[in-house]
């Protein structure tokens, strides 16, 4: 088995290169993915290593990207396009929920689109505005979609590789502050989509995350455990499809929940958890699931978005709240 | 970049190749279609006006939830169809029924959705014909997709796609033409000017001096047609489309037609424009004119309006079949795998049936 150390992007840009080896119908395009080698590197030395025809520039047009994907998907190709920045997906909308989406279920499964569609996301980085979106909810809230987000080097190479093998669409969402983070990677295919991860064991109470808010959760952990309680940890690696029962079984065994997630809360996918999670486990509960969100409030400037993001204190309060007096 | 742009720019006028009267336009200056090319566009143009009239007619039965009629369009839609090889693909608007069916689709097939279900009745690969796009310009990005993919394969497949005046105002117009450009993908862009998007005529769509104009930005070359022409159709898209697989790249035509009928059933045009206008194009009607032109034996005609009838016979027979419906199969084409989530949903469906069923 092949192991290296790799940060999530040289472990994004791996899995691109080993899927482009391997399948001479998956090809890479978008802004700036050429030469250049993409913003944040992912697609670093794929022009050189396959041609233009393999990885390619485009016009600087994400409805366009998308829809050209859409048509070379139905034509025998397999697209991975990236879109620059979360909020600049947003021209794409129309293309991603009436056609990436619906496609299949339109033609019977007929037509299939295996597209994926990678989009670095979240904040932390001190990104100006329009750069730092938590968009999940709007492709997790549109059926016919997969959404997956990693949270680790590993799972990065590993569900990006699934997801180009897959014959759904993908929204691919990069926690973009988690580039740089860098760790053992094995570079093998697994079956990770649809599959949540307890990245930590514990017996007091869950912690439900995903994406960017693994780390933050890991963090609240940690340092719970010092103060004497223990924390588990569940990573959903995909929200779509989502792992009730890897996460059910989790929030059972513990009997408390926190959901930590970096988007505004409202009607957010972190309320979908709460809710399916409450719908099924109530009985198990010793107290009302906590979330730990982003403010209802378009992402803050970089001076302030410290304020703004869940982070280890917020994470530990809520769970101090969890009615702790009654058990 | 060169400075001399002209040769992207369509002509003053829309190329013309059969009068109003039947007769050749002189001195146009383009290839004339063969009198077989035109007996087989003749043909389709009848049964393609039958199958207009017939739907038109199955939606005041009820048979039809809706129907966008493309009555005084055929021309634009046959000869689209007409030009193109069997591996070449069409992309539709909802409004191109009948040229779906001159690339073979079942008409029963090609109105389903029409007919209220939730896909679109065909198998897309089996005659090249993507589903019809609501969402108006969306399927021409698509078209571009399918055409650069083939090009990158080495096949020489060419993408038509289809849209309307209106549609040529959505971002997704100038997106796909701009990528067919930088892309040089073999797609020609066929505009079917029929003078409204539903109620709102071209001069609140458009300052432009004609659609066909729109080209010139993105270094395609413009053609303006005149769309109840089908002779000068079949010369001017069979022309783009040699080019387009040549590798010389994507062409934009502007075909200036009119929509005889109303956008829908459920529109009432007399709103927004006066009848005496709608009389003066009825002159200007694609079969009349070809008919003049080719002026066969009548006993010709009859043959071809036979055919047509037996066709719209089995429209109406497929139409009138009642298909027992299969809720279960709305969440079977979701996903490849249906989720636990779909799962648990259709069941839950399925057992509310049986609880009905049980109760009635």
């Amino acid at each position: 088995m092949t192991h290296e150390k790799l940060t999530m992007a040289q472990a994004l840009n791996r899995a691109l290169r080993d899927a482009m080896t391997e399948d001479s119908s998956v090809v890479v395009f978008g802004e700036d993915v050429g030469p250049l080698g993409g913003v944040f590197r992912v697609t670093d030395g794929l022009t050189a290593e396959f041609g233009e025809n393999r990885c390619f520039d485009t016009p600087l047009a994400e409805a366009g990207i998308v829809g050209v994907a859409v048509g070379m998907a139905m034509n025998g190709m397999r697209p991975v396009v990236e879109m620059q920045f979360d909020a600049f997906a947003y021209p794409a909308f129309e293309q991603i929920v009436s056609h990436v989406a619906k496609m299949r279920n339109r033609t019977l499964g007929r037509v299939t689109l295996p597209m994926v569609i990678r989009i670095p996301y979240a904040g932390g980085i001190g990104g100006v505005e329009h750069h730092c979106d938590s968009s999940e909810a709007y492709y997790a809230h549109t059926p016919g979609l997969h959404v997956v987000t990693p949270a680790t080097p590993g799972d990065a190479y590993g569900l990006l590789r699934e997801s180009i093998a897959s014959p759904d669409p993908v929204v691919f969402l990069e926690p973009k502050k988690l580039y740089w983070t860098k760790e053992e990677v094995s570079l093998t295919t697994a079956s990770l989509v649809g599959r949540a991860v307890v990245r930590r064991e514990g017996t007091d109470a869950t912690l439900i995350a995903y994406g960017p808010s693994v780390p933050v959760a890991l963090a609240a952990a940690e340092v719970a455990d010092r103060e004497g309680r223990s924390l588990q940890v569940v990573d959903l690696r995909s929200i779509v499809p989502f792992d009730d029962e890897t996460v059910c079984a989790a929030v059972r065994s513990t009997g408390r929940a926190v959901v930590v997630a970096e988007a505004a809360g409202f009607a957010s996918v972190s309320s979908e958890i709460v809710a399916r999670v409450t719908e099924r486990c109530f009985h198990s509960l010793a107290a009302p699931i906590r979330r730990v969100t982003g403010f209802d409030i378009p992402y803050p400037p970089p001076k302030y978005e410290h304020l703004h993001l869940p982070g280890v204190d917020r994470v530990l309060d809520a769970v101090d709240d969890l009615q702790w007096e009654d058990s | 970049m060169t400075g001399d742009a002209h040769h992207l720019l369509p002509s003053g006028t829309p190329v013309t190749l059969i009068g109003i009267d039947g007769h050749p336009v002189a001195g146009s200056g383009r290839v004339f279609p063969s009198d077989a090319e035109l007996r087989q566009a003749l043909a389709a143009l009848i049964t393609a006006r039958r199958l207009n009239d017939q739907a038109h007619a199955l939606v005041r039965q009820g048979r039809l939830a809706v129907y966008p009629s493309s009555h005084g369009q055929e021309a634009c839609q046959v000869a689209a169809a007409q030009v193109l090889d069997d591996g070449d693909w069409l992309f539709p608007t909802y409004r191109d029924t009948v040229a779906a069916v001159g690339r073979g689709v079942d008409p029963v097939e090609a109105l389903t959705l029409l007919k209220g279900d939730w896909h679109c009745g065909w198998d897309p690969y089996e005659h090249r014909v993507a589903p019809h796009a609501t969402p108006l310009a969306t399927q021409l990005p698509h078209a571009v997709g399918v055409a650069h993919a083939a090009r990158l394969r080495g096949e020489p497949t060419v993408a038509m796609a289809l849209c309307g005046d209106g549609g040529t105002s959505e971002g997704d117009f100038h997106e796909a033409l701009n990528f067919a450009a930088v892309l040089r993908a073999p797609v020609v862009f066929l505009i079917q000017n029929n003078e409204y998007a539903i109620s709102v005529p071209l001069a609140r769509q458009t300052a432009a001096p004609s659609l066909a104009y729109k080209g010139i930005g993105y270094g395609i070359p413009g053609e303006r047609v005149d769309g109840n022409d089908v002779a000068a159709l079949l010369t001017v898209l069979g022309e783009a489309v040699a080019r387009a697989r040549a590798g010389e790249g994507p062409q934009l035509v502007e075909a200036h037609t009119y929509r005889m009928q109303a956008h829908t059933n459920a529109d009432d045009a007399t709103r927004y424009r006066t009848s005496a206008e709608v009389d003066a194009w009825l002159e200007r009607d694609p079969i009349t004119r070809l008919e003049r032109h080719l002026n066969l034996p009548a006993s010709d005609v009859s043959e071809m309006r036979e055919a047509a009838d037996r066709v719209a016979a089995h429209l109406r027979d497929g139409l009138n079949r009642d298909i027992s419906p299969t809720p279960a199969q709305l969440f079977e084409y979701v996903y490849a795998t249906p989720t636990s989530q779909l799962r648990e949903q259709q069941a839950q469906l399925a057992d509310e049936h049986a609880r009905e069923g049980a109760a009635g």
